[in-house]
């Protein structure tokens, strides 16, 4: 177990914040000197700005001192993936387009997370635009895994799980739509919470595919998940696909549900193209419930076979009309080869996205055009109601499926050059996006390459309470969260 | 040969919301540009749309004021297309769900002649949706600027099913329509400020032909005539081209009211696919039998309705209520102060002739009046009495629009009133004007009796005109029945 600080989980530190026995500005100077001295291998950030975190870990520090601290967020510092709004900050999207832009905004998120005496760490490198399973589709730098930095972290939320693991922040967050934060995580060995569609308010979140987009928290220990949780979930007036519903106390309920669960196993998760090494890992996994009590039973989620098409439907539909706005006339790149205002769009369009994102918005053009919408769009629609009708099926006999994450450990930078096998890599995340579902994923173990593995607790709607329940019974009997990378 | 025109329009009518249709930022005209604007407005990375819920209520009572059926659940479409005065380059707007289904909107005829009412008929509607309003784009000579201020204004877009044939009636339905929005408090419909903005479909077919002829969309029609000369350009435009042995083209043509002359924008070929789908953001909003019933509670009784109420409670004239009906302050106002005076007629008179006129002469609004429907009715009634006549009661009209004082103090402080004549000095005159005229005698006696008018003259004269006019009349008829 190590003792660095940087290595430390949120409940650790702030105990120590709230005992005197530390402060909020060397906690941040540790995690400052400890990403100079890895990031040139890990390339996590695509942005930070040390005066200004010192600056709120000074404030941190002046609040505890005044007796006005605001919770066990206090002067912890949170890494944020560059798709989420901080105002005064660069916000890029890992994006040419949007390369110089900074947002005059806050997220809700970020606000959220300000009014929690957090201290607003870095600006995290992703896909461009979130779309990616690599983080190697970024404008500006591939990210590597801490594990093996000639290894990607997964994606796109790659530099969160990154950084996390690296050292480089005490948690992050992210934003998933199809995996982007459960894969990464358990490339990277954290854990990594995808929350029910709604919980969470996308208010001032880049929008990638708005029907699918969550935002969620990486963190080294399920309990540090639920307290980062807890910060940014509920009611946003400014979201209207953000649930109004009261919002429990996810941390104190980790100790109050014990269990034992009925686990399902869903049999179209463990075929062809899984790693044996992962199914081995998850299936000890399945093993130590079972050890624990749990009942665990295969069940069908029989769509699954069309997750991924569907998904590509609906993802790339929303993203070609999302992305729209980046057409370099109020900010963001623009052409200085234009001749006129066509010529503007097209030009400043070719060059400030890269090839994933403009295949995405080629191909969610296409769905949507007259003629090709009822065959496409709207049938994508109803199979993924029949794929959330699949779950809430399934959650007739059970409180929650468990599956790996990812099918197979992190690959080396360069290693799929073929966009479908790319796609590939969500195969077990897709559904649970399309179904509004929680997800999280937990570390479970390491590959003989000493490479990370991570199973997947998929919950009911708005259940988070349940799921980081479930997912912290495992963690209790394992100490995967005590192993860290060397760098 | 001869020709039918066909023509349907496509309304905009903004509504009157403090704030934007999917955001707090407020709405408004002639602001310094960009000032209305936040990072929903500008379409800024991340930011997200929430429905204004007092422009969903704005459109569902101008459907339900127009007849329309009322859809159950309120659905959000975007359109896309990509121009600089749209931030996101896609409008979100109502697509195959639009919240207002049919209706119609009663329209009058000219008649045929000014104080003749004109023919009622009724233009159907096909659908009203509810959209975002877009920038407006001012073009420099070396490069363009857009000013975002108006987008996001809650926009309603009103279609008319092709079921006009004349300019005359197409002008009819904007004046009915117009008046319509202003009554339920939805709009002002000041068209210089582009709070109404009209676009016509028109083509034309050989009478007796039931198949469409091409239709040809005409834009830029900035006002309720140049829409009215607009239809009737291009339809006289389409049947030139058509007696020449041309063919009319599918296009969007651009009307220049001033010079009365349109040009060609763009033709079929390059309309846009828009590609309209769910909007994501923004969840479906049911719309229930209550919520109906609040809005259905607020609306107004609509002009033609009002129109026929007063041409039979109040008896008034045609001329009358057509002035009075179209103004819901206006004829408000009248109704007080015909109940007030019990005269309907003589105060309708006031308020068309001289209240409008002196408003219109001072260019203030009704609200802004000294002369309140009281005063009116006062005014109404010292006249009724013979206290004043009528000359003298215009006078005192002036007065009271300038003072806002009593017509009864006015008349006083400026001896207008008729005098209270002694009744032996005004029987002595009576006595000798009808002496002085045999003629007029001898007519009244035959019957005629408005002989008797010839007699007053000559005793007002005596008066210095300040005999009460009722008690005139009422003594000579007492000294004439006794010859």
């Amino acid at each position: 177990m190590s003792t660095e600080l940087f290595h430390q989980p949120i409940t650790a530190l702030s105990a120590a914040l709230e005992g005197k026995r530390l402060t909020a500005v060397e906690l941040m100077q540790a995690v400052i000197a400890r990403t100079k001295a890895v990031e040139p291998r890990v390339r996590a950030f695509n942005s930070s700005d040390e005066a200004d975190a010192l600056a709120q870990a000074a404030a941190s520090d002046a609040r505890r001192a005044a007796g006005t601290s605001l919770g066990v967020l206090d002067g912890i510092p949170i890494g944020f993936k560059d798709v989420i709004a901080v105002t005064g900050q660069p916000l890029t999207a890992s994006s040419k387009m949007l390369a110089n832009f900074v947002s005059p905004y806050d997220a809700t998120v970020t606000q959220k997370l300000k009014r929690a005496g957090a201290v607003i760490w870095g600006r995290l490198n992703c896909d461009e635009f979130a779309m990616g399973s690599s983080t190697e589709n970024s404008a500006f730098h591939t990210t590597g895994n801490p594990w093996d930095v000639t290894r990607v972290p997964g994606g796109s939320s790659g530099g969160s799980a990154a950084a996390l693991a690296a050292g480089e922040a005490i948690a992050t967050l992210g934003s998933d739509t199809g995996g982007s934060i459960r894969q990464p995580a358990a490339l990277c060995g954290v854990v990594g919470l995808k929350p029910t569609y709604g919980l969470v308010s996308r208010f001032g979140l880049i929008a990638y595919a708005s029907s699918l987009d969550q935002i969620g928290p990486f963190a080294r220990t399920v309990e540090d998940a639920a307290i980062v949780l807890q910060a940014i979930a509920g009611h946003d007036e400014r979201d209207s696909t953000s649930f109004n519903a009261a919002v429990p106390d996810y941390r104190s309920e980790l100790g109050k549900r014990r269990g034992p669960w009925k686990l399902g196993i869903p049999k179209e998760y463990f075929a062809e193209g899984l790693s044996p090494e992962i199914g081995a890992a998850v299936e000890k996994a399945i093993a130590y419930y079972q050890a624990q009590g749990c009942e665990v039973k295969e069940v069908s989620l029989p769509h699954t076979q069309y997750c991924l098409d569907t998904y590509y439907i609906i993802a790339t539909a929303e993203a070609s009309s999302n992305l729209a706005r980046f057409d370099g006339i109020r900010y963001g790149h623009r052409s200085a080869k234009a001749k006129d205002i066509v010529d503007l769009y097209f030009q400043s369009r070719a060059e400030g996205f890269g090839a994933e994102v403009k295949r995405r918005i080629i191909l969610g053009t296409y769905v949507l055009s007259s003629g090709y919408y009822d065959a496409y769009y709207l049938r994508a629609q109803k199979v993924r109601t029949l794929i959330r009708q699949d779950f809430l099926n399934a959650y007739q006999e059970v409180d929650a499926l468990i599956t790996p994450t990812s099918p197979i450990p992190a690959f080396k930078i360069g290693e799929k050059s073929d966009p479908l096998a790319m796609y590939l890599c969500d195969i077990y995340t897709i559904g649970v996006n399309l179904a509004g579902l929680p997800a999280i994923s937990v570390p479970c173990g390491f590959t003989s390459g000493h490479l990370p593995i991570g199973f997947q607790l998929i919950g009911q709607p708005f259940q988070e309470a349940n799921l980081l329940a479930v997912a912290h019974a495992y963690e209790q009997g394992h100490d995967w969260k005590t192993k860290y990378p060397s760098l | 040969m001869n020709y039918e025109a066909v023509i349907g329009l496509e309304v905009h009518v903004q509504i009157k919301t403090r704030s934007k249709v999917f955001t707090r930022v407020p709405t408004g005209y002639g602001y310094e540009p960009n000032s209305l604007t936040d990072p929903v407005v500008l379409a800024l990375p991340g930011a997200l749309p929430v429905m204004n819920k007092a422009a969903l209520d704005a459109i569902i009572k101008a459907g339900l004021l127009l007849g329309c059926e009322i859809a159950p659940v309120c659905k959000w479409d975007r359109k896309n297309y990509f121009y600089p005065d749209s931030p996101k380059n896609y409008q979100i707007s109502q697509y195959d769900q639009p919240i207002c289904l049919g209706g119609s909107v009663e329209i009058e005829l000219p008649g045929s002649a000014r104080n003749v009412m004109g023919e009622h008929t009724s233009v159907p509607l096909t659908r009203i949706h509810l959209e975002e309003d877009v920038g407006k784009l001012n073009h420099g000579a070396s490069d363009s600027l857009v000013d975002y201020n108006r987008a996001g204004t809650p926009l309603m877009e009103i279609v008319s099913d092709p079921a006009m044939h004349t300019a005359e009636e197409a002008f009819a339905y904007l004046t009915s329509l117009r008046a319509t929005m202003i009554y339920g408090g939805i709009s002002d419909c000041d068209m210089e400020k582009g709070q109404l903005r009209c676009d016509a479909n028109i083509s034309i077919r050989p009478v007796g032909q039931t198949k469409l002829g091409t239709k040809v969309e005409l834009k830029n029609l900035n006002s309720i005539s140049f829409v009215r000369d607009g239809i009737s350009h291009e339809i006289k435009r389409q049947m030139a081209v058509l007696e020449r042995g041309g063919t009319i083209v599918q296009e969007t043509r651009d009307y220049d009211g001033v010079a009365g002359t349109s040009q060609s924008l763009r033709s079929k070929e390059e309309a846009h696919d828009y590609r309209y789908f769910p909007d994501p953001d923004l969840m479906p909003v049911k719309v229930d039998e209550a919520w109906k019933n609040r809005l259905r509670a607020e609306c107004p009784e609509m002009p033609f309705v009002k129109q026929r109420r007063f041409l039979e409670q109040y008896q008034l004239p045609y001329t009358l209520t057509s002035v009075l009906v179209w103004d819901r302050a206006l004829a408000d106002y009248f109704e007080v102060a015909a109940n007030l005076c019990g005269k309907p007629q003589a105060a309708g008179n006031w308020i068309t002739n001289d209240l409008l006129r002196e408003l219109g002469n001072a260019k203030l609004e009704l609200a802004a009046s000294k002369v309140t429907p009281a005063h009116i009715a006062a005014l109404v009634k010292l006249v009724e009495a013979g206290s004043v006549l009528t000359n003298a009661a215009k006078e005192i009209f002036v007065e009271m629009f300038a003072t806002g004082d009593q017509p009864e103090v006015i008349a006083d402080r400026r001896g207008l009133k008729a005098a209270p004549t002694d009744s032996g000095e005004l029987e002595q005159w009576c006595r000798e004007s009808i002496a002085a005229n045999a003629k007029a005698l001898t007519e009244f006696k035959a019957g005629k009796d408005s002989a008797i008018n010839a007699f007053k003259g000559p005793v007002m004269k005596a008066a210095k005109g300040k005999a009460n006019p009722k008690l005139v009349d009422e003594t000579l008829r007492k000294l004439l029945a006794g010859m």
